[in-house]
């Protein structure tokens, strides 16, 4: 740690090797003169362990190089995280088993996995260890309100970053050369919801509940304007936070405009016990969520409140998926069900090794610009990159809960 | 006119149990002057024990009807409550009982720190939904819904807190209580064992969060290990809005800040025109936590605390 931290004094690059440590020696070497031999090098030795870390080593031919992943390991998204995860690590054990060979040494890839406890405060700390840690690559984050701020890290010290499931138009926006995802945006997703919702649900009043999370809000404000557009009147616009569970109050007051409709912008946990209280109030307004609702877990917590709630997620549904299927045995043979960005944090994976191996180098300076010329046929899809980062072509499906199980209503597939 | 009374049965559903833990943190800041931060947590404990015995009674014999698997629940979770708060008033309070008055206080956020992760240990750091076992039929009153669970916690609520004010008024132990209360040496010169009472006021507040922890699960559906700590920070903030130390106070701070709650998160929106919104829910029990300290801090009802004659 003391001799990161020097290393940052002295402007170099923390990354592999004894690097940074020399100018450590020296302050360490002066400061004994004051504090006595044997402190002195006690610290030498301290700020030589702590500057080893996690850093990948070599042994003989084989090169270890760390690929990080950040999602939410711990909290109410802990299932969505770990399933991100392991989809992840899915991926990273086949090219390893298959073999892979980069500047002509053979590579060992390793999983270095974050929780960011979707908290965008906590998403930056990690996001700073990675690049610490010498990752070549992240995986991550989950969240939209995790992912964007951990963003402008990976960009500073150009490590690419693909995210499985951050869907809030901002994250691309921002103009990050190192920022893709292999999901939909929320521009998309938002304006299919929204006329859905009018056209096909033919709800003429609307109320809307966002978490006030950057994918929560950035999704309901893409709803209401697409729901606007096509007709709809949005009667209430309510908030909450991302870590309530009590909705009565909203739900008692958007129940006093008598809505055909609620849509809910946030994840799972949440939905879940909004649509218990729903019908609890009595209220006979149809529910629909997003792809932070659209989880088998939703259906576990909301029981039997759940049936007839509707919800989009981006892509399509993994049976219509060109690999859906075999991803799905594969996957559930070793970690069990499939929460619902796994296969496209298996996809995220395998593109940025593709990258790699074009670029023949694991270094990101040198692969990163083989990014924007992916043409991936991943489990979730064809995978190519606009200009911003994100996914040319996405689709966008929509599902309702029958019989307690997500069923699939329609998929509808952007022009793009 | 139908949505204000929704929002009013939604407030005093939420009111009583706030007013149930607040019983706990008032009984033992009136004898002891600690504010016992541990109580959210223990409130936790009980709606996780419950569950857990409900979940298994839920899948092993799904023919029983869902009140007396939930009774079952509550029997286990009661006891497990008591036997915790006094575990943690022996091992964690009673060494400190003469030390200054900062030590037992950072002691109870330890315990408070220590309930959370054991149960994080436990039951892992997950959501665990509430098996659907209960009846779950609506009625409705000149407008509002109101269903039977919500019927059942306002009833069940209000007859406990009845209980405790008979026990409290009418019992020997009551009278010891107060007393104890009122001022700790003269009590024990009277011959009262004041061990004996600090550990009963322990019990008994760790009896009532036991069955508020339930109900909260019930009421929502679900429960998780972080539950205990914002449902106790209101709890408190309701027990200083009602006389910190006083039974009534703590049951009127409960009932009122759940209202509060509850109106204000629903027409906040109305009263802003948008500037603020309904996710400033959880400020206001904050909010009136300050203004009652700063405007009135001995409370609604007045505090009725330890005296140091």
């Amino acid at each position: 740690m003391m001799s990161a931290l020097y290393c940052l004094a002295f402007g170099k690059a923390g990354r592999g090797g004894l690097c940074g440590i020399n100018p450590a020696f020296r302050l360490i070497a002066e400061k004994s003169e004051m504090t006595g031999h044997r402190l002195a090098w006690v610290m030498v030795a301290t700020a030589l362990v702590a500057g080893c870390g996690d850093k990948p080593q070599q042994n003989g031919d084989k090169q270890g190089v760390l690929i990080g992943q950040a999602s939410p390991l711990t909290g109410p998204q802990a299932h969505l995280g770990k399933d991100n995860e392991n989809g992840a690590r899915l991926a990273l054990d086949e090219i390893n088993a298959a073999g892979l060979t980069l500047g002509g040494k053979k590579i060992v890839l390793e999983l270095k996995s974050e929780d960011d406890a979707a908290d965008p405060k906590t998403a930056t700390t990690v996001a700073q260890k990675l690049v610490d840690e010498g990752v070549a690559g992240v995986i991550g984050h989950l969240n939209s309100g995790a992912t964007i701020p951990a963003s402008k890290i990976y960009s500073d010290n150009g490590i690419p970053q693909i995210s499985p499931s951050a869907t809030a138009v901002a994250y691309t926006a921002s103009g990050f050369k190192t920022a893709y995802r292999v999901m939909t945006n929320d521009a998309q997703q938002g304006s299919v919801l929204g006329q859905y919702a009018v056209t096909k649900l033919g709800a003429k009043k609307i109320a809307i509940i966002d978490d006030r999370t950057a994918y929560g809000q950035g999704l309901a404000d893409e709803v209401e304007k697409a729901a606007k557009a096509a007709g709809g009147e949005v009667v209430a616009r309510e908030y909450t936070s991302d870590r309530s569970t009590d909705f009565m109050a909203i739900l008692t007051s958007i129940k006093g405009k008598a809505p055909d409709l609620v849509f809910f912008g946030g994840m799972d946990p949440q939905a879940a016990p909004m649509i218990k209280q729903l019908k609890q109030l009595g209220m006979q307004a149809k529910f629909l969520g997003g792809d932070g609702a659209q989880t088998p877990k939703f259906i576990e917590l909301a029981g039997a409140d759940g049936e007839g709630a509707l919800a989009s997620n981006p892509g399509l549904p993994l049976d219509a998926m060109p690999g859906g299927s075999a991803f799905k045995a594969k996957f559930e043979a070793k970690y069990g069900k499939i929460q619902n960005y796994s296969p496209y944090a298996y996809d995220a994976m395998h593109v940025l090794v593709e990258a790699m191996k074009r670029a023949d180098s694991s270094d990101p300076a040198k692969y990163l610009a083989e990014l924007p010329k992916t043409d991936y046929q991943g489990v979730t899809g064809r995978i190519r990159f606009d200009a911003k980062g994100d996914i040319t072509g996405g689709a966008v499906t929509l599902y309702q809960v029958k019989n307690g199980k997500w069923q699939t209503l329609e998929t509808v597939q952007s022009g793009k | 006119m139908d949505i204000f009374l929704q929002q009013l049965i939604n407030g005093l559903v939420l009111g009583s149990v706030y007013a149930l833990v607040a019983l706990g943190y008032t009984m033992v800041y009136g004898i002891l002057e600690l504010i016992n931060f541990a109580h959210g947590e223990i409130t936790m404990m009980g709606a996780m024990v419950a569950l857990a015995v409900i979940g298994a009674l839920a899948v092993a014999a799904p023919g029983l009807p869902g009140v007396l698997i939930l009774g079952a629940g509550l029997a286990v979770a009661i006891p497990a409550c008591m036997t915790l708060g006094l575990l943690i008033e022996r091992v964690a309070y009673r060494p400190l009982r003469h030390a200054p008055r900062l030590a037992p206080l950072i002691t109870a956020i330890g315990v408070s720190i220590i309930l959370q992760n054991i149960a994080m240990l436990i039951w892992g750091k997950q959501y665990i939904p509430f098996p659907a076992i209960l009846p779950e039929d609506r009625h409705t009153i000149y407008g509002a819904s109101i269903t039977d669970v919500q019927i059942a916690i306002l009833l069940l609520a209000t007859s406990i807190m009845l209980m405790l004010i008979l026990v409290v008024q009418k019992t020997r132990l009551g009278r010891a209580m107060r007393a104890t209360a009122q001022s700790r040496q003269v009590a024990s010169l009277m011959g009262v064992d004041v061990n004996r009472v600090i550990a009963s006021t322990f019990v008994i507040g760790s009896a009532l969060a036991a069955v508020a922890g339930v109900m909260v699960s019930v009421y929502y559906g679900l429960a998780h290990y972080y539950m205990g700590f914002l449902l106790g920070l209101k709890a408190f903030s309701a027990a200083v809005l009602g006389g910190i130390g006083n039974l009534g106070g703590a049951m009127l701070g409960g009932l009122l800040l759940g209202l509060i709650e509850s109106l204000g998160a629903g027409y906040i929106g109305d009263l802003t025109g948008g500037f603020l919104g309904s996710h400033y829910q959880d400020v206001f029990a904050f909010f009136v936590l300050i203004a009652v300290l700063v405007f009135r801090p001995q409370g609604l009802l007045g505090a009725r605390v330890v005296e140091r004659a």
